[in-house]
């Protein structure tokens, strides 16, 4: 039913997705409690700067991470030779590229649902012995759960649909950081390649809605799972 | 023992109290919303650092802003009951009661609540909710779970603040033999409330507070008398409180006698049980003064006394009688005062109908 390159973008697709969701979920969390629990100095401008991969133009996200986190990139060079991993031209430089993009919505949906927890919950927890780690785990994580889920899902669903940043930071390899949207790119850019990339755009369109209901009923769950 | 002292200013407001409370018993902080309540009671929890602060419980420092000493409120082992209930939503009414029960640290504590889990639930008639969540729970059993989730956490204080003030009146009269109980138990309790009523039936001290500061303090019968509360419940709801211990009962009738002093009083209350001790409220509205002995009148209750004092009012007077080791408010016109030429040392008559006394608790 699937070519060899579609199934192969598919999958690479939905690896980088999975790797970038999983790699920004603990760092996202920590930043939604951030800005809506502390009032720290420069927190307006952490706040804009989390911010800015939703209005930079993605090839600029992109750009600014070569210079990072390419070979000779401060980052980068740290990463090569103290650990031998090389971001640019892989799948993990794909993902990384995707998590930033993504990262904002993340946070997002993370900090609504933070917000909509009342404080008083963690105050009564407090007076009833619960330390601050203790707090989190048994009461500010669990409620938080549906806004976690949320914003899981729709950073993943963006990390299949980037185009810009992955394409400037890991370049447009097959089976390495040809994920759907930069296979579809090049079937347009191929003569003939017109069928090939409606294949490919009706398989990005059937993948998104599949993620989409799925979570819905995840979400569901949750909800009647913490009594909302 | 209790012992508070606190100074904080937050914009124009200022809050200057202290006091000390002697365990076990039911110490009210009584005042209209604003007066400083929450914020004092907070203080003491812990959830709001004060400027200047001294806040002991039985020799334990919590707060000492002069030394330095800030006890967080999870080391305090305080029993909060809110307002609002802060349920946890995500966990069943089980859940909750065990929240604070776990991380109450075990091994024996004579100064802190010691009551069993199976206790606590036939206390507060918890066992048919324990499978249930918050949600789906009425406000009353919202707030008797917290309760019970306050009292588990072995507390060896509980502060109560406002915790009926979310509640319809039905629910409130469920949620009240609750606290009585407590009170029975010898837990001692903070209790916050800007309804009076409530602290006639739980208090055993009081606590005025009016803009942040203390206006009047001591037992009920003492603060019920207090020209301070009157401007604060207004005059319809003054009215001296005396404590009585019930002699006769009649449960199809609802009439009882209570032995008050060395004198008797008709109420009506329809639970009252024989020996027990109740209290009643004598609203200075309701108070009919006379200089001869009355005769002839469907008035159950005349008591002999002396005057005391006669306040002035704008509208009225209010006449302190004392009767036996009582003292009782008159609110009366002033052209009636004039016409009984009442002073201070006159002897009269207290005339107050049985139906108009309906004692609490």
């Amino acid at each position: 039913m699937l070519s060899d390159a579609e199934l192969d973008a598919l999958q690479l697709s939905l690896s980088v997705a999975t790797r970038s969701v999983l790699f920004s979920l603990p760092f996202a969390v920590v930043v939604a409690l951030l800005l809506t629990r502390r009032r720290f100095v420069g927190r307006t401008l952490f706040d804009a700067f989390v911010h800015l991969p939703l209005v930079l133009p993605p090839v600029v996200v992109g750009y600014l991470l070569l210079l990072l986190f390419g070979a000779r990139g401060p980052i980068g060079r740290i990463l090569a030779e103290q650990f031998d991993v090389r971001l640019v031209f892989s799948t993990a430089g794909a993902a990384l590229a995707t998590a930033v993009m993504s990262f904002p919505l993340m946070v997002r949906s993370m900090r609504l649902a933070l917000e909509g927890i009342d404080p008083g919950l963690e105050q009564a927890a407090r007076t009833l012995g619960a330390t601050r780690l203790d707090r989190f785990f048994s009461i500010t994580l669990p409620l938080m759960l549906p806004g976690v889920l949320a914003g899981a899902v729709t950073a993943f669903a963006a990390s299949l649909g980037e185009f810009g940043a992955v394409i400037t930071f890991v370049s447009n390899i097959p089976g390495e950081t040809r994920t759907l949207p930069l296979a579809l790119y090049t079937a347009l850019q191929s003569p003939g390649g017109d069928a090939a990339a409606l294949r490919l755009a009706l398989l990005s369109f059937g993948l998104g809605l599949a993620g989409l209901l799925a979570a819905e009923g995840l979400a569901r769950g949750l909800r009647r799972w913490i009594g909302r | 023992m209790l012992s508070v002292a606190v100074q904080s200013r937050r914009g124009m407001f200022e809050l200057d109290v202290g006091f000390s409370m002697n365990e076990p018993g039911v110490l009210a902080i009584f005042g209209r919303s604003g007066c400083g309540k929450t914020t004092l009671v907070n203080v003491i929890a812990g959830l709001i650092t004060a400027q200047r602060a001294q806040v002991t419980l039985a020799g334990e420092r919590w707060v000492d802003s002069d030394a330095g000493v800030n006890l967080p409120p999870e080391r305090r082992r305080i029993g909060y009951v809110f307002q609002e209930p802060r349920l946890f939503p995500h966990m069943s009414v089980r859940g909750n009661l065990l929240y604070g029960a776990n991380r109450a640290p075990s091994g024996e504590d004579a100064k802190a609540v010691s009551i069993g889990f199976d206790e606590a639930l036939q206390l507060l008639g918890l066992e048919p909710l324990m499978q249930r969540r918050p949600a789906q729970l009425s406000g009353g059993e919202r707030q008797r779970v917290a309760l019970g989730r306050a009292l588990l956490s072995r507390p060896r204080l509980l502060l109560l603040d406002e915790p009926l003030a979310s509640l319809d009146a039905a629910r409130r009269e469920e949620v009240l033999p609750y606290l009585e109980k407590l009170r029975e138990r010898r837990i001692p309790m903070l209790y916050v409330s800007h309804q009076f009523d409530e602290l006639l039936r739980l208090a055993t001290q009081v606590i005025v507070l009016e803009k942040g500061r203390i206006v009047a303090e001591g037992d009920v019968a003492q603060v019920s008398r207090a020209p301070a509360l009157r401007a604060i419940v207004g005059p319809d709801a003054i009215g001296a409180v005396i404590e009585g211990e019930v002699l006769e009962a009649d449960p199809r009738s609802g009439a009882a006698t209570l032995r008050v002093g060395a004198g008797v009083l008709h109420v009506i209350d329809a639970h009252a049980v024989v020996g027990a001790r109740v209290r009643v409220q004598l609203l200075a509205r309701d108070l009919i003064l006379a200089t001869i002995e009355p005769r002839g009148l469907s008035v159950r209750n005349s008591l002999r006394g002396i005057v005391q004092d006669i306040v002035h009012e704008p509208d009225a007077d209010l006449v302190e009688v004392q009767v036996g080791e009582y003292k009782v408010l008159a609110r009366i016109t002033q052209a009636a005062t004039a016409a009984l030429s009442l002073q201070a040392g006159s002897n009269v008559w207290v005339l107050v109908k049985a139906v108009s006394l309906r004692p609490h608790g």
